[in-house]
Formats: structure tokens, C-alpha cells, sequence
């Protein structure tokens, strides 16, 4: 094995292998993947001088810890953690030198849920379908990190970045979810639509890389019965039998059976997350681009419960 | 053809038959590969609909797809893909049952049925095959079980699948196939891709 590597001293809680993900598969039933705070990832990154495609480690909640083989340059940013080398405090959002042999620890988080980890030449394990993003619904890409693993690093592609000022985000209060409504807000009651909009509801501790789930009042279904399996988009909000809105993260599948009421466009998901369980969350209805405002869509004709006239 | 806006960038396309969905996808593949058709991350045929996503502009596509001439499926330009079949699941009686038919029966009818992957979900390289008329359409299992073997050749409702690999599934279990169905280093991974064709041929069920 090359030195280029590093070694698991502490895997954390879940720590896994991330990039942009492999989209583009959704047809074969591949799920999009990738780090679940893409602007995160992209910025730890773009400190070690790597491009954003390079594969990062995305923790959660509890960090991890590594043992560099060979001096490299690490940058750590999402969730704001303590950040050591060989035990001696380090700076978070900046490139960090580990010297070869001393062990680089980013710690639990002081708020939000999933730090980035990002190392000159990135994480050089096995591209599946031009992705290393762990899968973790169907299993692609490497398996979570677990303690005494060793994975490879890339060559460093360039000088780390001199000018990043990376601000330390504060814990979050709210999440804030938009959404725009559709494609099946016409399964749910007016009264079911505005329990959305107004409901009080929080993160699940259910929640995990494939959704955020939400626990709060259940949005009263119009239609009951079966919708035939259909596409399901990044940002989705499917609502099970027990109507409890579900945001679809980037590990979802990519159809399903449930009436989707609403989509969180994708910029909105890096706070999702980064959302502990117990955040309040409030869904925000967008204005729609695909109706008129009598409801009707436009311009091709059809009723409000989806049939054809 | 009713088209539903998805978030900002998506358009789910509903129709009213599984054959227009698969009309429209082709249209769609044959449009993407004549680079007439706007870039888009993922195309995504399903039971009813086909989604649309990663589209800069849904709003100019959506206005466009009104005036397109969708074609009629024409049957059979790709070769069927063939995948034998131990006709050996424990759900087998179960079926025959249903059909009222017998097991021998299952399999001649089965095995006689030319299959299309109507779409692909549930996991990499799982195909949804219709083909099987109305009459032969079979439940679920009321209970699921939690562990179906890979390569498990199954049925629920319009569909028969085969399963890429273990996993829990609730679908009634009629045979077994060796055939690898997804391989992420082979080019193609999945076997089987919506539009593809299939055929199942009976193995002896004795080693």
C-alpha cells in the first residue's frame, strides 16, 4: 500500500466517503448519492486545493478521527467541531498541515450534524459509476468508515487556497424548508395543505441520508388508495399513510409509491442537512410556475385531481 | 399527456397507459440521442408517468411537449434478453392457486410471456416487467419476507422482477436465476434497463 493513505483511529457514529454523487442512473434505480451539504463539501475542497469532484469523509455528530500516513493538508467544515492534530488544537474551515504519522481528530459537533473532511488529493477509493459517494439505500460506493480501516488518498492537485474566509455558521433556531407544491398537492385536502404551512413540526431522530423525517401533525389526505410507483426528484416531500411529510435526501429512492406533495428546491437542502433531531421546522409554500392562479395548470388542460378530462 | 411541475428544474409527465409511457420514453431517448432535446440530469420512466429532472428551463419543454407527434411503440427491434429460470420458489402452489392452474402450468405461461422492464426502482438493476395479462395478475404476500434470496424470479400485481440481490421483499417467489442482473464494472451494470426485453427459459430444476 501506498503511503498516500490514512487510517481509522475513531470511524465516529457514521463517517462515509462522499463526492457530487453519481447522477444520471435514477433510471436503473441508482440513487443520486453525495454529500448531503454539498456547499460544505465544495468548500473543505476547494481549502485543500482540490477540485469539487474530489471525495471528502462526511461525518455525523460525532466526528472521526484518522492517522495520516504521509503529511497532507486538511481542511474540516460543515458542522463546527474542535479540530486537533496529535491532540493540539487546529483551526476548522482553514487548511490544516498533518504532518506524516500524527493523527488528526475532528470532534463532535457543537451544532449541526455533518462536518467535511477534505484532504489534499482527495479520497482515492473505487469509482462506481464515476461516483466514490457511499450509497448507504442500496449500497454502492465504499462501505462507512470503520475503526483500523486504511483508504487511499489521491496526488494533490494544487496549492490549497490562500483567501477563503470560511464564517463559523451559528446553531440554527429553524429549519426553513420552501418547497414548490406538487406534483400530487392534489391528494391532500386545503386543510391538509395549510397543516403544512402552518403546523408545528420537528426533525425526526428517524431521519438519516435518505430522509429527513418529521414528526408534527399529519396532513389529511383528499384521495385515499394506491398512486402507481412513480420518479421521485432530490427534495421530494413524500407523505406515507401516516402523513407525515418525509424530505427526500440524496440516498433516496428513486421511485416510490407515496403522493409527493411538494419539492424543496436543492440550494435549501444543505440545512436540512445540517438539522439536529428536535429542530422546528416550517415548510414555506413558493410560488408555483405551472399554473395559472386559478389553480388550473397551464397550458395543458386537466382537472384538479390529476385525471384527464 | 399531462404534464405536473416538479420543484424548480422537474417535470412529471403522466399518461394514461404503461404503452405511452413507454412511447413517450422512447420519443424522449430518441430526441436526447438527436441532441434535439434540452440537457436534463435524469429521465425517469415509471408505472403511469415519466419524470423529468435537471431541466435549466421545464417551462420551454413543457410548452414544447404539446406539440409533439409521439410515435407508436413498433414491437421488437432489440433483442430479447433471456434469462433461465429454475422454476423452484417456495410461492409456486401459491400462484398456481391463483391462476388455477397447475404448477407446470405457472411455468409454460410464465415462460411463455414475452416481458418488457417497464421501469427500474426499488434497487440497482431491479426491473419492473409487464407483460402478463390482467387475469394473471397476483397479490402481494401478507407478510413479507425479510429476506429474499438473490436471483429470486417473483411476481406482484402487473409486474414480475427479479431480485439483483438479497434483500426483504414481499413479491410471491416462483423461480430462481443465476444471471447476474447488476455488476457496476460491466458496461452496461444493469442487465436490464427500461425498453429492454425479456424472456425467461425454463431450466431443469434438478442438479
Amino acid at each position: 500500500m501506498t503511503d498516500r493513505a490514512f487510517s481509522v483511529v475513531r470511524a465516529g457514529a457514521l463517517t462515509t466517503v462522499q463526492d457530487l454523487g453519481r447522477p444520471g442512473h435514477a433510471h436503473l434505480g441508482v440513487p443520486r448519492a453525495g454529500a448531503l451539504d454539498a456547499p460544505a463539501h465544495r468548500l473543505a475542497n476547494r481549502l485543500v486545493g482540490n477540485p469539487g469532484s474530489a471525495a471528502t469523509l462526511e461525518t455525523t455528530l460525532t466526528g472521526c478521527a484518522l492517522r495520516m500516513r504521509t503529511a497532507t493538508t486538511v481542511a474540516v467544515t460543515g458542522a463546527p467541531c474542535p479540530v486537533t492534530v496529535d491532540g493540539r488544537p487546529a483551526p476548522w474551515g482553514a487548511p490544516v498541515r498533518v504532518p506524516a504519522g500524527a493523527v488528526l481528530d475532528a470532534g463532535p459537533a457543537t451544532h449541526g450534524l455533518r462536518s467535511y473532511l477534505a484532504f489534499a488529493g482527495g479520497v482515492d477509493t473505487e469509482p462506481v459509476l464515476g461516483s466514490r459517494a457511499a450509497d448507504l439505500l442500496s449500497g454502492l460506493g465504499p462501505d462507512p468508515l470503520g475503526d483500523g480501516a486504511v483508504l487511499p488518498l489521491g496526488d494533490p492537485h494544487g496549492p490549497p487556497a490562500r483567501a477563503d474566509a470560511v464564517p463559523h455558521p451559528g446553531p440554527v433556531p429553524e429549519l426553513l424548508l420552501p418547497f414548490l407544491p406538487g406534483p400530487r398537492d392534489a391528494w391532500f385536502t386545503e386543510a391538509g395543505l395549510r397543516t403544512l404551512t402552518t403546523g408545528r413540526f420537528r426533525v425526526s431522530p428517524a431521519s438519516n441520508r435518505i430522509g429527513l423525517r418529521t414528526e408534527g401533525p399529519p396532513l389529511e389526505r383528499a384521495r385515499t388508495g394506491e398512486l402507481p410507483s412513480e420518479g421521485m426528484p432530490l427534495g421530494a416531500l413524500q407523505v406515507p399513510p401516516n402523513g407525515l411529510p418525509v424530505l427526500f435526501l440524496h440516498d433516496h429512492p428513486t421511485t416510490g409509491g407515496y403522493p409527493v406533495v411538494g419539492v424543496v428546491p436543492e440550494r435549501f437542502l444543505a440545512s436540512a442537512a445540517q438539522a439536529v433531531p428536535g429542530t422546528p421546522v416550517r415548510f414555506l409554500r413558493m410560488r408555483p410556475w405551472g399554473r395559472v392562479p386559478s389553480g388550473r395548470w397551464n397550458p395543458t388542460a386537466g382537472d384538479a385531481d390529476g385525471r384527464r378530462a | 399527456m399531462r404534464p405536473l411541475p416538479v420543484g424548480e428544474h422537474g417535470l412529471l409527465i403522466e399518461l394514461d397507459s404503461a404503452e405511452e409511457v413507454e412511447a413517450l420514453h422512447a420519443e424522449l431517448l430518441r430526441r436526447a440521442a438527436d441532441g434535439a432535446l434540452p440537457p436534463l440530469r435524469e429521465i425517469v420512466p415509471a408505472a403511469r408517468t415519466v419524470l423529468l429532472d435537471g431541466l435549466a428551463d421545464p417551462r420551454g419543454l413543457l410548452a414544447e411537449l404539446a406539440a409533439w407527434d409521439i410515435p407508436p411503440l413498433t414491437a421488437g427491434h432489440r433483442p430479447a434478453v433471456e434469462i433461465p429460470v429454475r422454476y423452484d420458489g417456495p410461492d409456486l402452489a401459491d400462484v398456481a392457486a391463483l391462476w388455477d392452474v397447475t404448477p407446470d402450468e405457472v411455468v409454460r405461461r410464465h415462460s411463455a410471456t414475452e416481458f418488457h422492464v417497464a421501469f427500474c426502482g426499488f434497487a440497482p438493476g431491479f426491473g419492473y416487467l409487464t407483460g402478463l395479462p390482467e387475469p394473471l395478475h397476483v397479490p402481494r404476500r401478507d407478510t413479507p419476507r425479510t429476506k429474499v434470496p438473490v436471483g429470486s424470479v417473483a411476481l406482484a400485481g402487473p409486474y414480475t422482477g427479479v431480485y439483483p440481490r438479497s434483500s426483504p421483499g414481499g413479491w410471491q417467489l416462483i423461480g430462481t436465476a443465476d444471471t447476474v442482473l447488476w455488476d457496476p464494472r460491466r458496461e452496461p451494470a444493469a442487465l436490464l434497463s427500461p425498453g429492454t426485453r425479456v424472456r425467461f427459459v425454463p431450466q431443469e430444476t434438478a442438479r
